[in-house]
């Protein structure tokens, strides 16, 4: 036996059990497999390295990132993440456990499941949330076809134009092959446009639902006053695409009116992680539960009376269901569940709102001074949080080069040829002032 | 484990803080510039809470919790290996993590090598071309991997393939994949060895069909040793063959799928690749095709490059096997599930006595306990009073073909003695139920709660505090 860490067989180990199964060697267990797919060659591989020397080789890799101090958002937020939170995921009786299928064994998952349904519910106004997503655009791809299964022999999904790009490129993938129609509703000054959308809705019998952003890829803060009254007149559902992070602040999609919310949570202290593991949500108002993909944690009582945590509503999941199940859906993103769960905890209402304010502030802030630079000019003229455009006057490629040489992501451009900027709490005002004097050298 | 009965709302009590803010330097502008009309009305109810509350409150709920490091799961079809902490330390790593997804390549080249590199690897070891990480999970993995082969037959203007054998024998999520794709499922039988019957194949074989799914080893832990004649049958009828990864295992280091004929797969880096399952998820189900599929890899399944924590932790893995450790990984799980199954079946039905991979299936006790007045123990009676002895309980009523399947996978680095206190355990549990069969029925006994009453929770569900 080669002498390796997570293979704990000695010589001896290896002779009592194969004499046990009746075999001679390990070969002899491959004995049902035809001797051509039975591999003799040497694997591709590099040669086994010591703990030690993988670690030398992850940092070897890591010294050719560049460590850049993020003004981009587009999807990926890069907020504070609390000592707290990483310390809790990293217990190894959350992150080392599978699905909580045995509930005796597993109250600690099913409870903070139970805690992060309760939160996004308070945080979108919905009535109710399953586990998790795997991120957002496929969050929103789920909801396209949960409308469809509403709405029976409708095929139809509007789309707004001002969702994030990757939002759109998902839906539209999930869509091509489900048989679901697409059809996108245009923009009037950056916001989805009320007038398209009726004209939509006017003209379509086919449409059973809506997906809006709450929040858009320009940043604007969307007003969607009587939308939802347009979209429920068609008997279509309305769904909103949020960050979560700013529903602390913002109006929910229950209060627009809306009927399912989807997006991503990882706006909730999530590293960027170059895009993943993040955390879709999905939730929806209760007419909707039956519908609702991905699993669901529940409260009852055990035959002794204590308040327990199971999954619940199963006769909507794939093992029960198969091919007429809600969704594919099975592992999530439960310990990014756990994460936000943490972070809100921590953060409650006074630190979401705090942490808005102080990205607000930053944020704009910075579109000011960024416009009297005279290298950009407004786009909009619209209500934004934490994230703009705007039209640069300047080579926005050599800007690029210039940003990146001095430690900065900033100013990335938009398929519209816009440059975009976000501001978190985590960046300072020097951090500001220096990206500003960078972009002024020019 | 002990019960803790709290909620963290509960432990709100107001002007309790647990966060820390920079100071604010700047004008304070959202609450008078934010439109009312665009503003939040409801207002946010989160717990206010201390940070100790936070960290005791969560630490007493893991305490409620079994995992790899707490003891043996041997959850069939879930791979339930050991997850080396290294992994950790390197998916932690403040020059991966700070990456913004959207940086320009030159500024993520270390990123980039390692999606490139673990690219290769995975190649190497499962015999297809090239991987798109884009899938979040397994069942991502399948529905990715559906597209790329409808869209392989709608590239060559090939519409009628609408169509997906499945055999019976196949994870729930194949069928709910091939459901989500627009595809309409055909399903396959298998024989009374567990296999797919090749005869009952044959004539579902048209210009209809996009291709088959296959588990191979399949659910009952058998290899489809007839997997070349099916391969050049679903060829020939101009289908494509998907592998589910979700059995790998058992061929890591031995069988490359893409030997066998397979055309697309995918794998779970959760299970053959030791990152941890997180109480179901994140994982990552990368998807392999075949040199003709590779111009189909770009079917964009989620926003940016996947879930690349987990991407990190896998290749860290790999790096640690290299060339000469991979091939004892299969080899070692298949002894351990052979071991288990031959020290156990004079006590559990054996349906299918054959040499297994890396599961296999009893189904149910051989003396069940049932006498008259006395209802006899159930897999699920077993399951419930294994959580008693310290063991993580099999899967259950999985694979369907058997009413009382009982699916065990051991993976490779569970150690003898693990497996032999498992196998004491299991027949002692045969003998309490030969005993009395109520001892099991009442189980479990010894865990922070007993079983719950699962119809109520259904029935009027309780879905938020």
């Amino acid at each position: 036996m080669n002498k390796f860490p997570y293979f704990p067989h000695t010589d001896e180990d290896l002779r009592l059990m194969l004499a046990r199964v009746g075999v001679e060697s390990l070969d002899d267990l491959y004995s049902d497999v035809p001797d051509d797919f039975l591999y003799k060659g040497e694997y591709d591989l590099k040669p086994a390295m010591s703990e030690q020397e993988v670690r030398a080789y992850f940092e070897g890799l890591a010294d050719r990132n560049s460590h850049l101090t993020c003004f981009v958002g587009q999807g990926a937020y890069d907020h504070y993440t609390p000592s707290v939170v990483p310390y809790i995921t990293q217990r190894s009786e959350f992150l080392t456990a599978y699905t909580p299928y045995q509930c005796e064994i597993s109250q600690g998952t099913l409870r903070y499941i139970f805690e992060y349904q309760s939160m996004v519910c308070r945080l979108t106004g919905m009535d109710v949330s399953n586990a998790s997503m795997y991120d957002g655009p496929t969050a929103a791809a789920e909801a396209m076809r949960m409308a469809i299964a509403c709405a029976r022999k409708k095929d139809t999904v509007l789309l707004s134009s001002t969702l994030l790009p990757q939002v759109i490129d998902v839906v539209k993938t999930y869509a091509k092959y489900y048989g679901a129609r697409i059809v996108m509703i245009s923009a009037e000054d950056g916001q989805t446009s009320r007038d398209a959308l009726s004209a939509l809705l006017e003209s379509d019998d086919t449409i059973a639902g809506v997906i809006l952003p709450s929040i858009n890829r320009y940043g604007i803060i969307e007003d969607h006053s009587s939308f939802a009254d347009a979209v429920h007149a068609k008997k279509a559902i309305l769904i909103e695409y949020c960050d979560l992070s700013t529903l602390a602040v913002l109006k929910t999609p229950a209060e627009w009116g809306a009927d399912v919310a989807v997006g991503d949570g990882q706006s909730l202290g999530i590293p960027l992680c170059y895009g993943g593991p993040y955390v879709g949500f999905m939730a929806c108002r209760k007419d909707y539960l039956r519908k609702l993909p991905g699993r669901i944690v529940g409260q009852t009582l055990d035959k002794d009376g204590k308040r327990v945590f199971v999954l619940t509503l199963q006769a909507r999941e794939q093992h029960i269901r198969r091919e007429k199940a809600t969704s594919n859906i099975c592992s999530n993103e439960s310990l990014m569940a756990l994460w936000v769960t943490v972070y809100l905890s921590l953060m409650g209402s006074e630190g979401m709102k705090e942490v808005n304010e102080l990205s607000y502030d930053g944020a704009h802030y910075l579109y000011d001074e960024l416009l009297k630079t005279g290298k950009f000019e407004k786009v909009f003229d619209r209500p934004f949080l934490k994230e703009f455009v705007l039209k640069p006057l300047i080579d926005v490629q050599s800007l690029q080069t210039k940003l990146y040489n001095a430690g900065f992501f900033a100013a990335l451009q938009t398929e519209e040829g816009y440059v975009t900027f976000c501001v978190t709490e985590k960046r300072t005002v020097d951090e500001m002032n220096r990206l500003i004097s960078i972009i002024k050298e020019d | 484990m002990k019960y803790y009965d709290k909620l963290i709302f509960e432990l709100s009590k107001k002007g309790r803080t647990a966060y820390s803010l920079p100071k604010v330097t700047l004008p304070c502008r959202m609450e008078k510039e934010l439109d009312e009309s665009l503003a939040r009305t409801e207002p946010l109810e989160l717990p206010e809470v201390s940070e100790v509350d936070v960290v005791r409150h969560y630490t007493a709920l893991s305490q409620m919790n079994f995992g790899v490091d707490t003891g043996f799961y041997p959850l069939g079809s879930c791979t339930m290996k050991y997850n080396p902490k290294i992994n950790e330390e390197i998916a932690a790593m403040q020059s991966f993590a700070a990456l913004h997804p959207l940086q320009p390549k030159e500024t993520t080249e270390g990123a980039e090598r390692v999606i490139a590199e673990l690219d290769a690897a995975l190649a190497a070891i499962t015999g297809m071309r090239h991987f798109t990480f884009k899938p979040c999970a397994g069942a991502h993995g399948e529905l990715t991997g559906l597209m790329i082969i409808r869209e392989y037959h709608l590239s060559r203007g090939d519409m009628k393939r609408t169509k997906i054998i499945v055999p019976d024998s196949a994870h729930g999520t194949n069928p709910a994949s091939a459901a989500a794709c627009g595809l309409e499922i055909v399903e396959a039988k298998s024989n009374a060895d567990g296999l797919v019957d090749v005869e009952d194949l044959r004539p579902l074989l048209d210009d209809t069909i996009a291709g088959i799914m296959m588990t191979n080893p399949n659910t009952l832990g058998l290899f489809e040793k007839d997997i070349c004649r099916i391969a050049t049958l679903v060829h020939e009828a101009g289908g494509l063959l998907y592998y589910d990864g979700a059995n790998m295992n058992p061929l890591l280091g031995k069988v490359r799928p893409g030997d066998m004929g397979f055309d697309v797969m995918h794998l779970n880096l959760h299970k053959t690749f030791s990152t941890p399952h997180g109480g179901g998820g994140p994982g990552s189900g990368p998807v392999g095709v075949c040199e003709k599929l590779v111009p189909f890899l770009g079917v964009n399944t989620s926003g940016y490059h996947g879930n690349f924590g987990v991407m990190l932790r896998a290749y860290a893995y790999i790096l640690m096997l290299g060339r000469e450790n991979v091939k004892l990984a299969g080899p070692l799980a298949v002894l351990n599930a052979n071991y288990i199954k031959e020290s156990l079946k004079h006590k559990y039905k054996l349906p299918i006595t054959s040499v297994c991979k890396h599961e296999f299936v009893f189904d149910g006790l051989i003396n069940d306990g049932a006498k008259e007045g006395v209802a006899g123990a159930t897999t699920l009676d077993v399951a419930k009073r294994l959580l008693d002895y310290g063991f993580h309980a099999p899967t259950i009523y999985f694979p369907l073909l058997f009413h009382q399947a009982l699916m065990i996978e051991p993976t490779e680095t569970e150690s003898k003695e693990t497996l032999d206190d498992f196998i004491a355990v299991m027949e002692q549990i045969a003998d309490e139920a030969a005993q009395d069969a109520n001892i099991l029925h009442e189980a479990p006994h010894a865990t922070p709660i007993s079983r719950p009453d699962e119809t109520t929770a259904a029935r009027n569900p309780i879905l938020h505090y």
